[in-house]
């Protein structure tokens, strides 16, 4: 397609796997000198994934970079500034105890020595002065007292910053996402003028219009394959979203009709409310990051208190989706894991029982099926999909009607995940209600009716009926900066 | 440009941030006044050389306890490393000076192996050191049994230098404040090793080796735990293995008091020299002044200690 001596960089069949999950099956891509390509794609598409390994952070197992004609053996940190690429990461990176002086300059090894500080300072006011007119932050400002859209802009200031290496390609990870409408126009501004002086830019955005309106070619990416890219000129916001993933037709898993005579048992208030009766499954759906988790953070910490605001009946329980931090004991066993949310009725006197406790834990392994030999091993000895299972059960196995689900599949194996969905539907024909937050679309199917999330606010409820990818795509993809 | 005021004010003069950064030098005023008023006598040329005598050892066995504070972790063996110390610089660097410098040289090397081991095996330091704390103390007392040994001329010379007008340890304290201060706060260098305190990915994103700086970082407490061991048999004149027990957490509680923090790479060299200043002449001159029991003395240093951790926290909130 492109002559690989002109492009900027140039990826040839990457792969990168992460244990059982394929984040890049084989992405090509050229960023020709010049051009600012727009990047998109629904949640676990890889688009992150590619831009790590761009910025050098994580290593292909597969395929091979070309920067400036030169292809790269060893792709490291160091040799991205080398040849010019940098990266404004989603999640910031500057270090809060730093100034912004002292942040510029710790991305540059030039500004040391006598002065270094004062040349680092100019530096990032130029750059800031030239990239938001009136931002108002100075370089001696420490970065940790900075609102969070001051930051970013820093972060994208320094990105643009020229010592002794230099600047071909800007990779933008939603540069946009803390910024206010004219701060980010500013920004899409700043990238233009600096493609007009030849500048390679990656811009990747949720918000369509954005897209749109800066970049030259747009690059659609869905199960880590690049599915689409075309000049920006032909496209419209309903042909991007089509070519996330919209087009395919689904099959509904069947749903028995819901009784609307049931009654609500979580109402958090909102112009769009979200409401939940006895027995539903209630997706949280959206963009990762748009404030699913805060939602379901704030039913729980609601729960068996009255007030305005999140009304919460009955008790809740939470199935923490990031195992490692939110979830397991690491150091107890797979049974005591199991039975930590349900001490209270396992209790004899003032003591645990423990033949109830083991009672427990033997039953739901039969139930939920958790491959382990003996139930007092380390639940490190389970793989994360059992693992995933024992918090299952422990959220199951309480006296919880209300059960509460952040994004419980990540890293799950598929027959883990049916099992799981089995028992979820089997759980609410029983009466239990799930609030299910999950970056899989494909898992909304088992939901009578999901909330689609855009910068904290829910932005569309979709019923099981009328629930399409594409109408959840519409929906998490904004028109414009809100 | 009404779409820009929400970002584009200044943000408001952190008052709580001043506070925070005077109080180290606030609290050390608070204590001279009331030795002053104690016993006027003792603010003299005189005076101040015999109450901050001890203070430059505690000064620098500090300021290598907020190196490592700075990456975010904790040495509980630097106490027992300056006895050690003590204890090498009274036998072999007084009777065969060559291997004693040997064996210091080496000893800082301990360290910044232990700073590597710490960041490949990503182990806690408190475990690493606690476990060194017993290394070192044990080590000590098979260099020196029984208390005795004896300085080297020239470094009791040193320590004993009478400086005309400023007293030697004033002087030597504002030394020690500068030197690190120009080269952790104002080198470029320096920025790294705080930032790696403050976001350890930002600072590999940016290319620097993570390895590099828990070893330097080490390898600066090392060095000034043994110029603190230096410094202090050079006062003493003797050494003792458990000469330096105490100061493992006189050296926590002087870099919090000087206005660190245990995470997030914030600290600061000055206020931390101030606070072993201050922790040195509340230990013993004000609570002799104030004619307390020396039974009491501890704990009444606790009492002063927590009253300005707690004035501290509070500015703390207020500011944030």
């Amino acid at each position: 397609m492109t002559d690989p001596a002109y492009s900027v960089a140039r990826l040839d069949g990457v792969r990168k796997s992460y244990g059982a999950v394929r984040a890049l099956d084989g992405v090509d891509l050229a960023v020709l000198p010049g051009e600012c390509i727009g990047l998109v794609g629904h949640n676990g598409a890889g688009k992150s994934t590619l831009m790590s390994i761009l910025a050098g952070t994580g290593s292909p197992d597969h395929g091979q970079i070309t920067i400036n004609g030169a292809v790269q053996t060893a792709w490291t940190i160091q040799a991205t500034r080398v040849l010019g690429v940098r990266v404004v990461f989603q999640e910031l990176s500057l270090c809060p105890n730093l100034s912004v002086a002292e942040n510029t300059r710790v991305s540059h090894a030039a500004l040391n020595g006598w002065g270094g500080a004062r040349r680092a300072a100019n530096l990032i006011r130029a750059s800031l002065d030239e990239i938001f007119p009136g931002h108002g932050i100075s370089p001696q400002d420490i970065v940790g007292d900075l609102a969070i859209g001051q930051r970013q802009m820093v972060e994208v200031a320094r990105a643009f910053t020229v010592t002794d290496d230099p600047l071909h390609l800007v990779i933008l990870d939603e540069p946009t996402s803390s910024l206010d409408a004219e701060t980010a126009r500013q920004l899409l501004a700043h990238v233009r003028r600096a493609v007009g002086k030849g500048i390679s830019c990656i811009l990747i955005s949720h918000i369509l219009g954005e897209i749109l309106a800066t970049s030259d070619r747009v690059v659609v990416m869905r199960d880590g394959k690049v599915v689409a890219d075309a000049a920006a000129l032909g496209l419209t916001r309903e042909s991007l979203v089509a070519a996330m993933g919209g087009a395919r037709l689904r099959d509904k898993a069947t749903r028995s009709v819901q009784d609307k005579t049931q009654p609500v048992v979580v109402s958090v208030p909102g112009t769009i409310g979200l409401q939940a009766r006895k027995g539903e499954i209630i997706g949280l759906a959206g963009l990762a990051g748009h404030g699913q988790t805060r939602m379901l953070m704030q039913v729980f910490e609601a729960a068996g208190r009255h007030g305005r605001g999140v009304q919460v009946s009955g008790a809740v329980a939470l199935v923490a989706g990031d195992r490692q931090t939110d979830g397991i004991f690491p150091l107890w066993s797979i049974a005591k894991n199991i039975s930590v949310r349900s001490l209270g009725a396992l209790r004899r006197g003032l003591f645990i029982a423990a033949d109830a406790e083991v009672a427990m834990a033997a039953s739901w392994r039969e139930k939920i099926g958790i491959r382990t030999e003996d139930l007092d091993n380390n639940i490190l000895s389970l793989s994360g999909g059992n693992q995933q299972k024992a918090l299952f059960a422990r959220a199951l196995g309480s006296d919880a009607q209300i059960i509460l689900m952040d994004d419980p599949m990540r890293g799950v194996d598929v027959g883990t995940k049916l099992d799981v969905y089995d028992l979820i539907r089997a759980e609410a024909q029983l009466g239990r209600t799930f609030l299910w937050y999950t970056t899989e679309t494909d898992e909304l199917d088992n939901c009578d009716r999901v909330y689609v999330f855009r910068n904290g606010q829910i932005v569309a409820a979709l019923d099981h009926s009328e629930l399409t990818e594409e109408k959840i795509i519409h929906s998490s993809f904004a028109e414009v900066a809100s | 440009m009404t779409g820009l005021a929400p970002i584009a004010a200044r943000p408001s003069f952190n008052t709580g941030r001043l506070l925070r950064t005077l109080l180290p030098a606030l609290s050390m005023t608070l204590i001279l006044l009331a030795i002053a008023w104690l016993n006027p006598r003792a603010i003299s040329y005189f005076g101040f050389s015999l109450m901050l005598n001890l203070a430059i050892p505690i000064a620098l066995a500090t300021v290598a306890q907020m190196f490592v504070i700075t990456i975010n972790e904790l040495d509980l063996s630097i106490g027992t490393f300056v006895g050690f110390v003590g204890c090498v610089t009274a036998t072999w660097l007084h009777d065969a000076p060559l291997f004693g410098v040997l064996v210091l040289v080496a000893s800082v090397g301990v360290y910044a192996g232990l700073g590597a081991l710490i960041h490949l095996r990503n182990l806690p330091s408190i475990v690493v050191t606690l476990g060194m704390s017993f290394v070192w103390q044990g080590l000590a007392i098979l260099v020196l049994p029984k208390p005795g040994g004896a300085a080297p001329d020239w470094l009791k010379a040193f320590m004993g230098f009478q400086t005309p007008f400023v007293p030697f340890p004033i002087i030597a304290a504002v030394v020690i404040g500068l030197v690190v201060h120009f080269g952790l706060m104002r080198s470029s260098y320096g920025a790294v090793l705080r930032g790696a305190g403050g976001n350890q990915q930002a600072i590999g994103r940016a290319g620097w080796s993570l390895l590099k700086t828990k070893v330097v970082m080490f390898a600066l407490t090392g060095t000034f735990g043994v110029i603190s061991g230096m410094a202090l048999i050079g006062i003493t004149t003797s050494g003792d293995a458990n000469i330096g027990n105490g100061y493992t957490l006189l050296s926590i509680a002087g870099v919090i008091l000087g206005g660190g923090e245990f995470v997030g790479g914030r600290v600061s060299p000055i206020g931390a020299v101030i606070g072993a200043l201050t922790l040195a002449l509340a230990a013993s001159p004000l609570l002799t002044f104030m004619h307390i029991p020396p039974d009491w003395q501890v704990a009444a240093n606790g009492v002063i200690l927590i009253t300005v951790l707690a004035a501290r926290a509070l500015i703390g909130r207020k500011g944030a």
